[in-house]
């Protein structure tokens, strides 16, 4: 065998580890590889990669299939809706052609929790800064605040006791929301940092806690039967997690 | 059921799979994969036979790419994943891949995860992403090169952290 037909190039390496190198270059590559040992640990960090890949993801593709996912249910959504979607695919697919596929525009609506939470941190930024008038009701009328948002917002309401965490109710306000009346609760630090909880009637049913930082605050969203709560406080995220941790599990107990 | 509805629907697991390791958020995930097949649905009509897997990754791969491009402003969320610290070997390499997945860029991701996750071939890989083949090979030698980097990188740090 001559060098130059065993020479091996990199691209060469990538398609023998994917299957994609002519058959009869194979038996080459393999020898370059013995005579390479440091080559031969590239290529199997890769095949490594794979495994890991498909240990960590295979398990979603097991899992039963969402409802919302179901075709059945997705032919009978809205016309208006599908109207617009299926000019877009049109007009897509005419100007792309078949293999070139472009798909534009329309669905590019944000999640749920990322237009919720973003209100959440504005309400946060707005009234964390009002000294004066920072609530509509004070934190020692607790049972009167807690019944009002609760008359208005149509869920259970509660001002969690956030002691243990150092902080003190400072009151709450009613505020505009997505799905209609959202509660606001605020609750303050020795050394003066505001945390707050707000909360609104949401369609994401249940989901995990989100972390998201915008500027200087930090956000934590999680839904909850049908509602939302995002807790908003300064940048320290860890003490932001303990603090909506404490939320989380009073609001567990007091709930529905 | 039409054979074209049925070679959609056959695809719904491996999509989701796709599209939770390009998103790495279970429910933007979802939402990718259900604007995906109802464009397919819509666009039945217009499919005129070819490839109805490469056809979805290709939806899939667009639609991800224009919601990046609409969130480029907006605060990027992440999953707490603090919630279970004793998590087991595996869960934790499974978080190491992750990370070391969100350090790639968009194209790169795509690739990497099209050619080792759902096993395309580099011809139709370089159809979904538009570009020549010698494009789609150095975007995966990128990636792999980045990713071994990144995942040999991150494991002294989380010992150190623990």
């Amino acid at each position: 065998m001559s060098d130059r037909k065993i020479s091996v190039t990199e691209d060469e390496l990538h398609a023998y580890v994917d299957g994609e190198l002519p058959a009869e270059r194979r038996a080459d590559v393999e020898a370059w590889l013995a005579a390479h040992p440091e080559e031969a640990e590239r290529v199997n960090s890769w095949r490594a990669m794979a495994e890991l890949l498909h240990a960590r993801y295979d398990t979603v593709a097991q899992e039963p299939v969402p409802r919302r996912l179901e075709l059945e249910r997705l032919v009978q959504r809205p016309r208006q809706w599908l109207y617009g979607a299926a000019a877009a695919a049109l007009l897509a697919f005419v100007a792309g052609g078949a293999v070139g596929w472009v798909a534009h525009g329309a669905a590019n609506t944000p999640s749920t929790f990322q237009s919720f939470t973003e209100d959440a941190l504005d309400a946060h930024r707005l009234y964390v800064v009002e000294v004066r008038h920072p609530v509509e009701v004070p934190g020692n009328e607790r049972d009167h605040l807690q019944a009002w948002l609760t008359k208005r917002c149509g869920w259970t309401v509660f001002a969690p006791n956030l002691e243990a965490s150092g902080l003190k109710l400072v009151g709450g306000r009613l505020l505009p929301g997505p799905n209609g009346p959202a509660s606001f609760l605020m609750y303050e630090g020795a050394s003066g940092e505001r945390f707050t909880i707000y909360s609104a009637k949401t369609e994401t049913g249940e989901t995990q806690m989100r972390y998201t930082a915008m500027n200087k605050d930090g956000a934590l969203f999680w839904a909850d039967r049908g509602v939302g709560y995002v807790v908003s406080g300064g940048g320290d995220r860890d003490r932001l997690t303990k603090v909506a941790r404490a939320v989380y599990d009073q609001a567990e107990k007091n709930g529905s | 059921m039409s054979a074209f509805r049925q070679s959609v629907e056959a695809m719904i697991p491996a999509l989701r799979r796709y599209a939770r390791a390009l998103a790495r958020d279970a429910d933007i995930a979802d939402d990718l994969v259900q604007d995906t097949l109802v464009r397919a649905l819509r666009s039945e009509r217009l499919f005129l036979g070819g490839d109805v897997r490469s056809w979805l990754y290709t939806i899939l791969t667009n639609l991800n790419k224009n919601r990046r491009r609409s969130l480029a402003r907006r605060p990027q969320f992440m999953q707490l994943s603090e919630n279970n610290p004793d998590a087991s070997g595996t869960e934790a390499e499974g978080r190491d891949i992750e990370k070391a997945l969100a350090t790639l860029v968009e194209e790169q991701r795509s690739v990497l995860l099209l050619v080792m996750l759902e096993g395309l071939s580099y011809r139709e890989v370089a159809d979904i992403q538009g570009v020549p083949i010698g494009t789609v090979m150095s975007r995966l030698a990128r990636a792999r090169a980045h990713i071994k980097a990144a995942l040999e990188g991150e494991r002294p740090a989380l010992r150190r952290v623990k």
